[in-house]
Order: structure tokens, then C-alpha cells, then sequence
């Protein structure tokens, strides 16, 4: 790290009609450094990179890059002097190579030909000088996340960027990805060039940040380093009370046999296989958490259980009854209650309100319909008594659910799913891009359940979520189940090796898959 | 905007399936298309104007011919029935996701289904206008219910089977009526008249067959809203996704809401033959079911708003006629009328100018990180 100050911001407000998004902040950033911006989903982290980048103008106060007071009228003007962003949903054209990709809009040129030959050779250089590995002919769209992001990174060095802002970067990451990101990221700084990445995982913060800015409410509510904090206090500032990090819950006592599956096979959706002879078991009161690096059968494992996807098995049992080849229906009807991994996509209609949507995959029973004409008395309670119960925060049971914040739309449909008392939850990511208040009180939701006798099967690419909810984890990889250990305290370490294809060393493990 | 804030409700008697365009208030969601037919107007007006003509004088015609006598009014109800019916399949199709491009062929094959069950047979009257209808509709939903089906269980596109539906309809009715239900001994292709019957009843100036349309769009209002099966269906058009997550089946959905709209444009081209035509007749039918599309756009998916709808282009075309008659003006200025008033619509142009809606407060939710 450098003394020198490459951006300064003072007292920046911004105001958008009926909410002030920021309101006087300030900032400083030096070269080599790490920034972190730590917030709750609407504390205002976006607006203020935003307009750094130049894409909002704010209402008041002072940019100052490099020592210029500068008034942005837009991104080419911030890229000019040194911005570069790399915005959390990716801006690639998905037919174009990495080097196309990254030379787009600033090509060398010839005659107003492109030189692709010195573009490749530039985009590689400049990989290889920031240890990124990165094949710069290969189009977009084959290159998985983790890659993309790359590309999109070295856009901004290209552009010769030495403040480089990263919006929720490992927000799309696997474990292995995130760790490999935040090694490019300290490389950035060694080289001199200052980063601010917004996130709210505390960990990464910890990790990496040279300082940590916190904001609520649109304002900065404090300014810390990673030696002088700790996951508790961080997560007490962001949220404003002190938080429970660490899960609570009380040794389980499984029952009987809930779900009981064997020789479980499903493809995938271009037809290849995903999940091959699974063996699993989930007893009454207890939680088994499936690790696994995401995309080793955990999305086709977790469709098939719920009848979205067609599978093969032996055995597959609900509390004794027969579910092969069960529709979605029908397996809700054995009082299955499912978090879908992706909340806005599966688990919700956005435009409908979260009255409608609480009732979504009830609508028709004799509760809420009679004749097939709908109930909605019996709805609306309903509704209002999961707002209450769940802590939903919204202004009413009326407002649609696409208006909710991450964390509140993963409440109704975690309200939704429980409600119903289901003997089998099968919970995927149930907390992903949830804020931290809205994960202590989801888990807290889970433990309950089992506490009142649901067998639970939680899906998360988070290691630390199936570390702290599980009583029994298994380990996927390859669409099969590589491990399985029980126990209070499980090896991180160990667990890691198996997720990325190691064998388990304990003798036992080897009889499964 | 879904992400406009908590405008919109759908407890009760709302509707939950705003399909189409921005969400508003009650009142610009009134005002809006009504602003957008007079401004429609306006232009029309310069074109009517740079035809050598004076607007006020060719609406004037225009209103006075669909509006100003009994002839007029029974008319342009006669023209609205079929309209609405149209209009209503569009919008079933609409809600479950589905853009029936083909409520002109299944109106057509009912229309032909009809007579055929109205002149071939000899019932008591109330039977025979039930068997009549119902078998309208039954031909216009076994029409539309190839589309679903292929929609629902091979992917294929309900627009494109549907545009060539259209086409298929009309070389077969083109058939049926010059060969197997022709009218013996007749030079021009059409079937014989049906039985008074079947005929539908004109009482004053009100036919029934338009009672029955405004009947079946308050049904389909009540439907969409309040029942379990208009759950299914809004819950599919909105999230297909979803509804299969939340043990909806999807498939049957779409072939039901496919067959549902095709009976629907059925009972159009039925009440026709039944109350208007009294035969079957090529070419009498043609357009009813893509002016079903502008009215379904212009209702924005709402059964109820339908009936506005359907009038409005019902007196334009009943007028048309005149206007030509008595002013020269092609009746195409018509069509330019309607397209332009859908324009108008659909586009924010309208609502961001006369209602002065700030378009920075459409970033507002989206503004905060």
C-alpha cells in the first residue's frame, strides 16, 4: 500500500424520489488498496460505486480522482480517468472470444481494421502479468462463471483501470473460485492498483480487506480494519444489533425413516447423466446437509426428490409411501415442503402478492378454495399470520412479491414450505444473497422444524451453512455421495478435499457410491 | 414496471395478472386508453384532412351512421358480438402465456360447424340453439387444442401453429362449402339456410347473441379472478416456472387454456351464423379474429375491458362503410385509426406525457445497492 490518494469522496448524497440512497458519505481510497464496502442488501453500496462510475450524478458533495475534483457525465468519462467496474451481472457478448470480449469498444486498429493478432497477444499478456488463467480465443459462453468474471476483469485493466470496483464478485462464485479471486485481487494491489469490492460476506472482508466501510441506511456507519474487527462486531454494525453468527441449535434425536432413497439416478438437462445410484436417508428431526461444489448433482438431486425431474431408482419412499415417478403434485402431497435454489425464477410469481404467493402451492386445497372458487378470507389470514410469524418486512400481505428485498422474498417462501408442516423439507441455498439478519433467523426457522419432527435435506454451496445446520453431512461430487460424516465438529479441511474430488480417507466412507 | 413498488394489489376483486404494459392506478388505466383513441383521432383527423375532407365532418359521419339510428346501433352490436368473443379468446391465451394468433380460423371452423348443425338438423328450439353453439364451440376448441397440444407437449410455437391453422381453416371451410354442406343447386359456395331453430333472436335492437357476449365476459372477468383454475392459469402465463414448482401441471394447463380460447372464438364464429349470417357463407367472417388481437391489446388482457373494446371497433367498422359512401375517404383510415390507438397504448409515450410520470421514479427501487 501507497500513501498516495487516488480517490476521495466527500459528503455524497444521493436522492431518489421518497428514499435517500446515500446521504454524506465519504471515502478514501489509496493506491494498492483494498476497500471493502460492507452493507445489507439497500444499504446503499450500489449507489455509491455507481457514482464513482459515473452512471448516477450525485445530488451533493465531492469526487476527487487523483487528486481532480471531477463532475462524471457518464462511464467513458470514469473509465478515462482510471475507473474500471465489474458490475455483478455480467456485460459480455456470449459469441465473442475472451479477447473480442475484452477489447471491445477500444480495439487496436490498423486502418481502421482490427489487429486480432495483437489483441490476443495483449489480452494474454495481460492475464499472465495478473496470474489469471484465461484462454483468450475461447468464445464466452463456453467459459463457466468463474472465468466470465476474468474476462470482465481484464476489460477494466485493459482500459488501463487502477481503481477497480467489483460488485458483489463472489456473490456467483464456488468456494475454490472465490479463493482463486481474492488471491488476482491482493495481485491487483501488490500491482499498485486500488480495489473497492462491495460484498456481505463477512469472511472474505476479513480476509483481504486493507479497510472495511460499513453502511446502513444509505450512510457509513463505521470505519475498521481486519485487525481490529472480527465477524461479530462487522456483523453487528451492518445489521445495527448484535447478531448470531454461529448457529444455535440442540443435539438432534432422529426417528423414524422419512425419506428413504436408493439406487437414484436423473439426468441432466442436455441428457447426460448427473446423479448416479444415490443411496440417501433422512430421519425425522435431524438435518443432512449435503456438501458439494455446486454443479455435481445437487440442483438434479434435489429436482428429483421433488418430482421436477424425471429420475430411476430402486427405492424411493416418503414416510413408507412410493414416490417413483411421482409428479410435483403429488409429492407435495406426501408433505414435502421445497426451497427451491433459485427464489425469483422457481419458488415465486413476482408479480403476484405475497398473499398469493404464500398460498401457491395450496391454492386448491379445501382450506383455501371450496367448489373451486377461491377463499380469499382464508388466504389473506393466512398471509398476514406468516408475515407475523416469519418476520416478513413489508408494508402489506398486497405487495408483490417482486418489491421485496433477497432476504424477505427467501421468508415467504421458507413460510410458505413450513406452514404446511411438511414431514420432508428439502431446502437448496436456502440463504443465498440473503443478509445476514434475514440468514440467523432462516436457520433458526430450520432448526425448529426439526425440532418439531421434519426430516430435513439441505442443499448449500456455502460450506459454513452445512457445516453449522447439519447433524449429518454428505459429500457430492461427480453426482455421486463420495462421503458421509457425522459428528459435532467435522474437518473443514477434510470435507474440502472430498468436495473437490478427493477420496475419504476413513475407511468407512468408501462403501458409499 | 415489476419493479414499481407496491402499486398493485390482487386480494379480492383486483386482478392478479396485470399481462400487459406498465401497471397504473384505476384511473390512468381508464384514462389512458381514452386519451389514446382521441389522440388516435387527432392523426387520423390529418390524415382525413390531407384527403381533401374536413375531419369533423367525416367523424361526424362516421358517429352519426354507427350511432345515430336504430339501424346504426343494432349494427354495430351485430359487429361487436363476434368482436368481443374474439377479443376474449386473445385474452384467455394471453393470460396463460399463450398469443392465439388463430381465433380467425377456429371462428371460421365454427362458424361453418354451426350452420352445418343448424340446417341439417330438426330440433326443438332450445335444443337446437344449444346443440348449435355447443357444437360451434366444439369445433373451435378441437381447432385451437391441436395448437396447444403441440405447444404443450413438443415445444412447438402457438403462434406459428397457429398462422397456419388460419390457413388450413380457410381452404377446408373454402372445401365444405363448395362440396359436402353446399347449398344444392346454387352457383356461389355457401350451406343451406338453418332452421328458425337455431337462429338466434334479435330483441329490438339488442341481439341476443350480444347479451350472451356480455355474459361470458363478466363470467371470464370472474373467472381469471376468483377461481382456482384462473389461479392455474394467471400462475402459468406469469411464472411457468413456478407453477410447475408449485405442482401445477403445466401441460394440461396450456392444452385447457388453448381449448378454452378456441371455444371462446368458436361461439363467435357460432353467434354469427346463428344471429347475423343465418348460413354459412366464405368471406363474411374474415377479420373478426385479428381484430380480436387489437381488441385483447387494447383491453390489455382484461376480459371485462373487452367489451369497450370490442364496441370501439365495432362502431368504427360499422361506420367505415358510411364514410366511404358518403365522403369518399377509403375505409382503410379506419384500420390506421385502430393501429395508431394500439400504438398509443402500449407505448408509455401517452401516460409519461399527459400524466407527466416522472421517469426517474422508475429507478427508484432499483436505485439502492
Amino acid at each position: 500500500m501507497d500513501d498516495e490518494l487516488v480517490l476521495e469522496v466527500t459528503g455524497l448524497t444521493k436522492r431518489f424520489p421518497g428514499v435517500i440512497a446515500n446521504e454524506d458519505v465519504s471515502l478514501t481510497v489509496h493506491k494498492g488498496e483494498i476497500v471493502a464496502l460492507l452493507g445489507e442488501n439497500g444499504a446503499g453500496k450500489s449507489t455509491l460505486v455507481k457514482m464513482i462510475y459515473g452512471l448516477y450524478r450525485p445530488d451533493e458533495g465531492e469526487i476527487r480522482i487523483k487528486g481532480e475534483s471531477v463532475r462524471l457525465n457518464g462511464p467513458r468519462e470514469a473509465i478515462r480517468r482510471g475507473v474500471g467496474m465489474v458490475h455483478q451481472h455480467f456485460q459480455l457478448v456470449p459469441v465473442f472470444t475472451v479477447a473480442e470480449n475484452v477489447i471491445l469498444g477500444d480495439e487496436p486498429r490498423k486502418l481502421s481494421f482490427i489487429e486480432r493478432r495483437k489483441a490476443v497477444k495483449e489480452v494474454t499478456a495481460l492475464a499472465a502479468k495478473h496470474g489469471m488463467a484465461v484462454d483468450p480465443k475461447a468464445l464466452v459462453r463456453d467459459l463457466p462463471v468463474g472465468a466470465q468474471q476474468r474476462v470482465e476483469i481484464l476489460k477494466a485493466l485493459y482500459r488501463q483501470a487502477d481503481i477497480l470496483i467489483m460488485d458483489e464478485p463472489t456473490a456467483v462464485l464456488t468456494p475454490q473460485e472465490t479463493d482463486e479471486l481474492l488471491k488476482v485481487m491482493k495481485g491487483f494491489a501488490a500491482s499498485g492498483v486500488a480495489v473497492i469490492f462491495i460484498t456481505h460476506k463477512l469472511r472474505e472482508v476479513l480476509a483481504i480487506a486493507d479497510k472495511i466501510e460499513v453502511l446502513r441506511g444509505g450512510k457509513v456507519v463505521g470505519t475498521t480494519t481486519p485487525s481490529e474487527t472480527d465477524q461479530g462486531k462487522l456483523a453487528q454494525m451492518m445489521v445495527g444489533r448484535s447478531v448470531l453468527l454461529s448457529v444455535d441449535k440442540s443435539v438432534a434425536s432422529p426417528k423414524e425413516i422419512v425419506l428413504d432413497v436408493v439406487g437414484l439416478s436423473s439426468d441432466n438437462d442436455i441428457g447426460l447423466p448427473a446423479i448416479r445410484n444415490v443411496d440417501l436417508r433422512v430421519r425425522s428431526g435431524e438435518i443432512v446437509g449435503i456438501a458439494g461444489v455446486e454443479g455435481n448433482g445437487q440442483r438434479e438431486l434435489v429436482e428429483a426428490l421433488t418430482g421436477i425431474r424425471k429420475s430411476t431408482a430402486t427405492k424411493f419412499t416418503i414416510n413408507d409411501e412410493n414416490a417413483i415417478g411421482a409428479s410435483p403434485h403429488k409429492i407435495h402431497g406426501m408433505h414435502v415442503g421445497h426451497v427451491p435454489e433459485d427464489r425469483e425464477k422457481d419458488g415465486l410469481v413476482g408479480q403476484y402478492s405475497i398473499a398469493n404467493n404464500m398460498v401457491l402451492n395450496r391454492f386448491d386445497e379445501p382450506e383455501f378454495s371450496r367448489r373451486g372458487i377461491r377463499n380469499m378470507d382464508a388466504v389473506n389470514s393466512l398471509a398476514t399470520k406468516l408475515v407475523k410469524d416469519f418476520d416478513v418486512r413489508t408494508p402489506s400481505i398486497k405487495t408483490p412479491a417482486n418489491s421485496l428485498s433477497g432476504g424477505n422474498k427467501q421468508k415467504v417462501v421458507i413460510a410458505r414450505e413450513l406452514s404446511a408442516n411438511p414431514s420432508l423439507l428439502v431446502a437448496s441455498q436456502p440463504t443465498r444473497g440473503v443478509d445476514v439478519g434475514s440468514i440467523e433467523f432462516i436457520h433458526s426457522q430450520i432448526i425448529s422444524a426439526r425440532d418439531s419432527g421434519a426430516a430435513v435435506l439441505l442443499v448449500s454451496a456455502e460450506l459454513d451453512e452445512v457445516l453449522g445446520l447439519s447433524d449429518r453431512i454428505l459429500v457430492m461430487y461427480d453426482g455421486q455421495i463420495v462421503a458421509e460424516l457425522e459428528g459435532a465438529n467435522p474437518d473443514r479441511a477434510e470435507i474440502g478435499r472430498l468436495m473437490a474430488g478427493g477420496h475419504a480417507v476413513v475407511a468407512e466412507d468408501s462403501s458409499h457410491g | 414496471m415489476s419493479s414499481d413498488g407496491p402499486a398493485q394489489t390482487d386480494l379480492g376483486f383486483t386482478d392478479p395478472n396485470p399481462t400487459l404494459g406498465p401497471k397504473y392506478g384505476p384511473v390512468k388505466a381508464i384514462a389512458i386508453p381514452i386519451v389514446s383513441v382521441l389522440l388516435a383521432f387527432a392523426v387520423g383527423g390529418i390524415l382525413i384532412y390531407f384527403q381533401g375532407v374536413n375531419p369533423f365532418t367525416a367523424y361526424r359521419v362516421l358517429f352519426e351512421s354507427a350511432l345515430g339510428d336504430s339501424d346504426g346501433l343494432l349494427r354495430v352490436m351485430q359487429k361487436s358480438t363476434p368482436l368481443i368473443f374474439t377479443g376474449l379468446a386473445v385474452v384467455v391465451g394471453l393470460r396463460v402465456g399463450l398469443f392465439n394468433i388463430g381465433a380467425q380460423g377456429q371462428l371460421t371452423v365454427a362458424a361453418i360447424g354451426a350452420a352445418w348443425a343448424g340446417y341439417h338438423f330438426d330440433l326443438p328450439t332450445v335444443v337446437h340453439l344449444t346443440f348449435a353453439l355447443g357444437f360451434g364451440m366444439l369445433c373451435g376448441a378441437a381447432w385451437a387444442s391441436i395448437a396447444g397440444v403441440l405447444r404443450a407437449y413438443r415445444n412447438v410455437s402457438e403462434v406459428i401453429t397457429t398462422i397456419m391453422l388460419n390457413s388450413i381453416a380457410i381452404a377446408l371451410v373454402d372445401y365444405l362449402a363448395s362440396r359436402t354442406f353446399k347449398e344444392p343447386d346454387q352457383p356461389i359456395s355457401r350451406t343451406p339456410l338453418i332452421s328458425d331453430s337455431a337462429a338466434l333472436a334479435t330483441f329490438g335492437v339488442i341481439p341476443s347473441g350480444f347479451v350472451i357476449a356480455l355474459i361470458v365476459s363478466l363470467f371470464f372477468g370472474w373467472f381469471l379472478i376468483r377461481t382456482t383454475e384462473g389461479f392455474r392459469f394467471n400462475t402459468v402465463g406469469l411464472n411457468p416456472n413456478a407453477a410447475r414448482y408449485a405442482g401445477i401441471s403445466v401441460k394440461r394447463t396450456i392444452v385447457l387454456a388453448m381449448a378454452v380460447s378456441g371455444a371462446l372464438a368458436g361461439m363467435g364464429g357460432a353467434v354469427e351464423t346463428m344471429g347475423v349470417v343465418g348460413r354459412f357463407e366464405p368471406a363474411f367472417n374474415a377479420g373478426l379474429g385479428f381484430d380480436g388481437i387489437t381488441i385483447a391489446l387494447l383491453a390489455r388482457a382484461n376480459p371485462i375491458a373487452t367489451i369497450p373494446a370490442a364496441i370501439l371497433v365495432g362502431i368504427l367498422r360499422t361506420g367505415a362503410n358510411s364514410l366511404q359512401f358518403e365522403t369518399g375517404i377509403e375505409p382503410e383510415v379506419v384500420d390506421v385509426i385502430l393501429a395508431l390507438t394500439l400504438l398509443f397504448v402500449a407505448a408509455p409515450i401517452v401516460s409519461r406525457y399527459i400524466f407527466r410520470i416522472n421517469a426517474k421514479r422508475k429507478s427508484k427501487s432499483k436505485g439502492r445497492s
